[in-house]
């Protein structure tokens, strides 16, 4: 049997007493894609917020067990160190701290933490050469100020180069089509595709279909007043962008 | 010889216990400057926010006593930084405990004082000037380039103790040197009054790091002057001390210099740091860069006051100052005023002084790729940092900075 990697069960969260989850549930197994779509202010963003550990959230309702582990239980250090990973709508630009030796110390703080040996400096430059190239990202900007400077495109792709490097269990993708051009667009989706395996899982947030049309999902569901509404296969997807939200959400 | 001081002021009373008895012409003729000056308050604009009050009651003698050798070259070995080291104990030179190369390094002590740029309408040069007890002359002679930093390590061992140090710093054309000073041990409820006099003439390329590691009262004046086609740096860094006062005065006389003011203060506990710099541009040509970084914990106070003056004549001048400051509790303080004067009209100056907390989105985006909330902030806060450590040449007194660091403040640097 597949192994459930992320089990959320009626979640209800809010933020500063505003109800943005409402009874929230979704299964992901490892091997799989889930697409999570719908209008804007349904929560889709919130879900990405809460799942992380996002300060300002209250979670009044609900369990989330990530591979055997209650979610909530943890600080957000921990549900990256336990294999979560969110690559953010709005990547953070943050000057004078370098893209490379943070990812190292964060490495290193994650093998600690699963009480395996630190990376060397050899094998982890290895890892970088090799790891910017899923993503098509200069090397140059690997070793930069995290952020600082990257266009729109960069800073996309420097999230699943950073996905590259942490191999989480379950990477929840925010938005990672918005702002991107159709190379750029192709690109990212062709790294999520090489770093897909059978003992990951993709949660990709989307307001669009056409990030669906290079990672192609195994489960689109409709996220509205922030519950599923609706779960389907790929086809559904199709038929938002024909239809729009409104017939599911009347 | 021996004078009557007027007791009434605070500093005749602050004096009275001080025995002063030089019989130098200049000495005298600064301690009578003193008997009309008194310990200025907070509505004196220069030192709005620096009160003075614990130093100016404060029961405070010369010292005599000093510690012996084992003892102290036990106390500076983890802070010597370059192999040419001169060591003051209580404003006096070690010869014992010092390292040089006279042949190469011109270090001179001297006992009387013959001359100084001290300004006698300052009370805390013009206490310097009265009881100094020896001036350290360095000398770059003309066409010289000084491989090796030479560091002074500055060390009060007594107990409620004043102590005057005065160092005169002459490079004369086309020289380079690094002077590091550091000020590494002392107590709380000493003085350190240091002086510090640095003449760069043409061409010459100048850098002053000064690194402030002691706890107590501790106040710097350095008076620079540069020649044309000079550059000045100075580093100060200032990572200890109850309440420390930095007086940076530096005239810019000759055209085409560059002058560059880096400072970075991190205080913990009630820490008092007050940074005041003044560059005066007189002539054309020339540019300066100040950049200051406070780091701000529990109950510490910053202060930041940069002046820069263009003069009518000054043309073509560029003037960059830049503040930035992160207050890391809710009952951390700064004052900052960043001050341009500008009487030339064709010149290019910028100033400003940012202050906030940590970024919460940065902070969390670390988190999430896996790093505690505590290393996210030390990076945070090291990077912040980074752009006045990364000024700081000389790469063993970067690893003193960091271990101090470290070891003081538990810092995380990668």
């Amino acid at each position: 049997m597949t192994r459930t990697l992320l089990n959320i069960k009626d979640l209800h969260a809010e933020i500063e007493d505003k109800k943005i989850l409402n009874g929230l549930n979704l299964e992901v197994k490892a091997g799989e894609i889930h697409a999570i779509m719908g209008p804007n202010g349904a929560g889709k963003s919130t879900l990405a917020s809460v799942l992380s550990g996002k300060d300002g959230y209250e979670v009044t309702a609900g369990q989330v067990d990530f591979d055997g582990i209650d979610l909530m239980d943890l600080d957000p250090d921990e549900r990256a160190k336990e294999g979560l990973f969110l690559a953010f709508q709005y990547p953070v630009e943050i000057p004078g701290v370098s893209n490379i030796n943070f990812l190292r110390t964060a490495i290193n703080e994650i093998r600690e933490y699963r009480k395996e040996e630190s990376v060397s400096a050899k094998d982890f430059m290895k890892m970088v050469r090799e790891r910017s190239k899923v993503v098509e990202l200069d090397a140059k900007l690997a070793s930069r100020s995290v952020n600082e400077g990257f266009s729109g495109g960069e800073k996309k792709r420097n999230e699943i180069f950073q996905m590259a490097m942490l191999e989480p269990k379950l990477a929840i993708l925010d938005e990672t089509d918005s702002g991107l051009d159709i190379d750029a667009l192709r690109i990212v989706a062709a790294g999520v595709n090489k770093l897909k395996n059978d003992n990951n899982a993709v949660v990709l947030i989307t307001h669009y279909q056409r990030l669906l049309d290079y990672i192609i999902p195994d489960f689109v569901h409709v996220l509205a007043d922030g519950k599923i509404v609706k779960t389907g296969g790929k086809e559904l997807a199709l038929e938002l962008e024909e239809k729009g939200y409104d017939w599911l959400t009347k | 010889m021996t004078m009557n001081v007027l007791t009434e002021t605070r500093l005749g009373k602050f004096l009275s216990k001080l025995n002063f008895d030089s019989s130098n012409a200049l000495q005298n003729e600064a301690f009578d400057a003193l008997r009309n000056m008194d310990f200025p308050t907070t509505r004196d604009e220069y030192w709005k926010y620096t009160r003075l009050n614990k130093i100016a009651n404060a029961d405070l003698t010369v010292s005599s006593g000093i510690l012996d050798f084992a003892r102290l070259s036990e106390d500076i070995k983890s802070y010597i930084v370059s192999d040419q080291y001169i060591v003051i104990e209580n404003g006096i030179y070690r010869e014992d405990l010092s390292q040089f190369d006279n042949n190469k390094y011109d270090v001179q002590i001297s006992q009387d004082l013959e001359s100084t740029s001290a300004n006698f309408a300052d009370i805390f040069q013009t206490i310097n000037t009265a009881f100094v007890k020896e001036t350290i002359h360095i000398d770059i002679p003309k066409n010289t380039i000084w491989e090796k930093p030479v560091q002074i390590i500055y060390i009060n061992s007594g107990e409620g103790i004043m102590t005057n140090t005065s160092l005169v710093i002459t490079a004369d054309t086309s020289t380079k040197a690094n002077i590091i000073t550091t000020f590494i041990e002392g107590q709380s409820g000493n003085l350190s009054n240091h002086y510090t006099e640095v003449s760069v003439s043409d061409n010459a390329n100048i850098t002053l790091d000064k690194i402030q590691i002691g706890n107590g009262w501790y106040i710097a004046t350095e008076n620079v002057t540069q020649q044309a086609n000079s550059t000045f740096k100075i580093n100060t860094v200032t990572l200890s001390g109850d309440i420390v006062r930095n007086n940076l005065n530096i005239e810019v006389e000759g055209e085409n210099c560059e002058t560059y003011l880096n400072g970075a203060v991190i205080t913990k506990g009630q820490q008092l740091v007050d940074n005041h710099s003044f560059v005066n541009h007189l002539v054309s040509n020339c540019m300066s860069d100040e950049n200051y970084k406070y780091v701000l914990d529990d109950k510490s106070t910053g202060v930041f006051n940069g002046r820069v003056v263009v003069q009518q004549d000054a043309q073509k001048i560029n003037a960059y100052q830049q503040n930035g400051n992160i207050l890391l509790s809710d009952f951390a303080k700064i004052n900052s005023k960043p001050e341009l004067e500008i009487y030339a009209d064709d010149v290019k100056c910028s100033h400003g002084s940012t202050t906030g907390q940590l970024d919460e989105d940065a902070l969390f985006y670390l988190q999430t790729r896996g790093l505690s909330k505590d290393k996210a902030r030390k990076l945070l806060v090291s990077a912040f940092t980074g752009e006045v450590f990364n000024a700081i040449d000389d790469e063993n007194l970067s690893a003193l900075i960091l271990k101090v660091l470290e070891e003081k403040f538990d810092w995380t640097t990668d």
